[in-house]
């Protein structure tokens, strides 16, 4: 019986000093091109400027007018994310008909594997949608306030690609993953493919979509707010003015709001995909 | 040379420093429920004792205060010369790391391997520095080999605490303590998940480290005759009190009738040893 | 009942999908007119020549190299502060201070990334040094909470059995905690960094260093087709990122 004890070495400190020697070499690179350094913050000027900042968060700003301001802002970023949120089905909706390999006709008659030039045929969708997906929102968001302008536009076209990226794949992926059996059986008695999704796959698949739909929504509302950092409108945009002004009561109170709304929409969101489950 | 050593009478306490002494010493469970009362104990240095008794008698508590872990209720605790909870809290620690407790279940965390388990014995002399260096490479790591090799554990150096069976387990906790080289060695059912031949061998192994450092041994033990075997002091406990303290020469069967009375009649009325010891294999 | 609910949930949607659009006013006709379309056409078709000459690659690959370098570094901080707020909001150190960090950490966390990135640039000034305090700041939150619920969950008796034998508190946490917690921390953590590289690809809007701020400056300068690749480089990453950990996990996790 080999005799761990009797090797002079312990057999993990090669494997172990390696693990630290490539630890510290990616460690100093890190610590370069982050520039990381936190005596800024506690550097002179600095820390005062940032002292008044955010001695000016209490009391929070409650004036009428900045009340009414805020009040506006919050409406438009659950507008935008609302919007965005509809436009994003009407795109994502045939986007998954087409991307989804559970509506194939060539399936049929191949015990569920479709033939290949069927699968070829999807990419271009599936793909298109791993675009749109992958491209963080707030990119878009930057894109579009360049094309159409500063305000609600641009976050609600952000917010309608990206998640009809999201949305479209895992539509795709639900109808995929429901029992094939109805819609087959619809196909084989000469249903249009259209037909058959209404009656055989979507009953079924309504309440899972609907609940991930809902989810999206509470995310696109935060989306929405860190969007308006760039110019897309809503509580962000007011956010980012406050802050350029050093108004720390303002950006208080939009925090405050901000939370309250984040909030609310996880109850709703809870409430609503509790009912469709 | 300590079993030459007179066991000591509450009257006749000739040691200038017990390295224990319990004087009226109770304590009471959180549920209301009584473990111990009116305990009154002294133990030299170098002494040897078993602790024996039925489940539930108080063994495991008397021993928990023993090792600091639980803070009696009542009575006065000296534990090397000192009080425990009149210290302030580093000075309890320092006292602490003269004191090595054994436990029935050695809690070792599945993933550590059980060289840096056992050297985690001597973490109360280390400097912090030296203990996270040690985390990651294994320093004084032939202190830890000797502990082990000792226990005929040596080839397990490097395994992960997981792939050993209750009793390498159990054994492993008795190397940490050897490493640890407390002055102060308690034993909570130090051998109870292994087999009889082994339990005998082991329990001669920290006897014989005991003499050799003269430091005081005290252990729980279920098996009556490994008491009487590998210990000249034995103390009966039961219900919470100690029933008798005699050299394991005077024990005869009219001691342990009394010391497990009613548990014979309840468990096995046929068998006159203690209630088999259940085995509680520990997990790490 | 269960018609009233039937109803009223669509009608509910429909009638808040209504509400937001008319709300927004927004200028579809405006969007959608041949005037309209034939701008954003223009505006679209710059992006169709991505800027490939050699000096702006290298500036983006210094740009990506520095926001992986602040997303790892950013959890790396964030994992060390979350640890250390997860010990007394997991009720190591009594009530007080654990409703006191746990307060912290959601805040910490309810706070995106991008206004704590924002509010940086404000403490710090402009550059990466912001953004990856940023990252920290609201990933000490995310971890601190994954941190203490893990910690709350592992067994106290081998860090108490240390502490009885004299070791001191980091010590025994060390030796009788983190072993068993360690890789709950490890997989947690690199999750986080995972997010991490995504969002650290766009702090740059507000000013705080990486891939993103060079993205800005070369839209705010009308460079639409240097912008372009800085996208097609922020793309790639993202898909790598994403097919490097679905691997990872297929291999670490699932065996």
């Amino acid at each position: 019986m080999l005799n761990p004890a009797l090797a002079r070495h312990d057999p993990a400190t090669a494997s172990r000093l390696m693990l630290t020697l490539l630890a510290l070499a990616l460690l100093w690179p890190g610590l370069k091109l982050s520039e990381l350094d936190l005596g800024v913050l506690f550097d002179g000027s600095n820390a005062d400027t940032m002292g008044t900042f955010v001695s000016a968060f209490w009391p929070p700003e409650h004036s009428g007018e900045f009340l009414g301001l805020l009040w506006h802002a919050t409406l438009e970023t659950l507008a935008i994310a609302t919007a965005g949120m509809a436009l994003a089905l009407g795109v994502a909706l045939p986007c998954a008909l087409l991307a989804t390999r559970a509506m194939s006709l060539s399936a049929l008659s191949r015990g569920g594997r479709p033939a290949w030039w069927a699968q070829a045929l999807r990419w271009p969708v599936r793909g298109l949608l791993i675009v749109l997906r992958s491209i963080p929102e707030i990119v878009w968001a930057l894109l579009f306030v360049r094309a159409v302008g500063l305000g609600p536009t641009a976050g609600v076209l952000a917010i309608a690609i990206t998640y009809a990226g999201m949305l479209g794949k895992v539509y795709a992926e639900i109808f995929e993953s429901v029992d094939p059996l109805p819609a087959r059986a619809l196909l084989g008695t000469g249903a249009s493919r259209l037909q058959a999704f209404l009656y055989g796959v979507l009953p079924q698949a309504t309440g899972e979509m609907l609940s991930y739909s809902v989810y999206r929504w509470e995310c696109a509302i935060r989306a929405s707010v860190v969007m308006g950092f760039v110019g897309a409108g809503g509580l962000g945009q007011q956010m980012d003015l406050s802050m350029r002004m050093f108004a720390g009561g303002e950006v208080a109170s939009m925090l405050l709001t901000f939370l309250a709304l984040v909030l609310l929409a996880d109850l709703l969101s809870r409430m609503l995909r509790w009912r469709f489950a | 040379m300590s079993t030459l050593k007179a066991p000591p009478r509450p009257d006749c306490a000739a040691e200038p420093e017990p390295m224990v002494k319990l004087a009226g010493v109770g304590h009471t469970h959180a549920g209301g429920q009584v473990a111990l009362r009116g305990i009154d104990l002294q133990i030299a240095r170098g002494e040897r004792v078993a602790i024996i008794g039925p489940s539930g008698a108080g063994k495991t508590t008397l021993l928990r205060l023993l090792a600091t872990s639980l803070k009696p209720d009542q009575g006065e605790l000296e534990l090397l010369g000192k009080q425990p909870w009149t210290l302030a809290a580093t000075a309890r620690q320092r006292l602490r790391t003269r004191i090595g407790l054994i436990h029935q279940a050695p809690p070792l965390p599945p993933r550590q391997r059980v060289v840096t388990a056992v050297l985690a014995g001597r973490l109360g002399q280390w400097s912090l520095f030296k203990s996270l260096f040690s985390l990651i490479f294994p320093l004084e790591r032939q202190g830890a080999v000797d502990a082990l090799g000792r226990l005929d554990l040596a080839d397990k150096l490097y395994m992960r605490c997981d792939q050993l069976s209750g009793g390498q387990l159990q054994r492993v906790g008795i190397a940490r303590v050897l490493y640890q080289a407390p002055d102060l060695i308690l034993a909570d059912e130090p051998v109870s998940a292994m087999d009889p031949v082994l339990a005998s061998h082991t329990l001669g192994v920290l006897g014989r480290e005991a003499q050799r450092r003269n430091a005081t041994l005290l252990a729980s033990l279920h098996a009556v005759e490994l008491a009487l075997e590998h210990f000249p002091r034995i103390i009966g406990v039961r219900d919470g009190c100690v029933l008798f303290d005699k050299p394991a020469t005077a024990i005869g069967h009219d001691e342990l009738t009394a010391l497990y009375a009613n548990e014979q009649l309840e468990h096995a009325p046929s068998s006159p040893a203690a209630p088999p010891p259940q085995l509680n294999i520990p997990r790490c | 009942m269960r018609l009233l609910s039937r109803l009223l949930i669509p009608l509910g949607l429909l009638g808040a999908v209504m509400a937001a659009f008319a709300f927004l006013q927004l200028e579809s006709a405006a969007l959608l007119s041949r005037d309209g379309l034939t701008q954003m056409g223009a505006y679209a078709s710059g992006f169709m020549t991505p800027d490939l000459s050699a000096g702006h690659l290298q500036a983006i690959a210094r740009g990506t190299l520095e926001t992986l370098a602040m997303s790892a570094i950013g959890t790396l901080l964030a994992a060390i502060l979350g640890l250390l707020l997860a010990l007394p909001a997991a009720g190591r150190f009594g009530l007080l201070p654990q409703a006191a960090s746990r307060l912290l950490l959601n805040a910490l966390r309810a706070i995106p990334e991008l206004v704590w990135a924002a509010l940086m640039v404000l403490a710090a000034g402009l550059g990466p040094n912001a953004g990856t305090l940023a990252l920290a700041l609201h990933t000490a939150g995310v971890l601190g909470r994954l941190f203490a619920e893990a910690l709350e969950n592992t067994p106290p008796q081998p860090g108490d059995a240390l502490r009885l034998a004299g070791s001191g508190r980091i010590a025994a946490f060390c030796y009788g905690t983190l072993p068993s917690l360690w890789p709950q921390l490890v997989a947690y953590t690199l999750y986080r960094w995972e997010n991490n590289i995504r969002m650290a690809s766009v702090l740059g809007f507000v000013g705080a260093g990486g891939l993103g701020q060079m993205l800005y400056m070369s839209l705010s300068l009308f460079q639409e087709a240097q912008a372009s690749t800085v996208i097609l480089a922020m793309l790639l990453m993202v898909l790598a990122v994403d097919s490097l950990s679905a691997w990872a996990r297929q291999r670490w996790v699932r065996s």
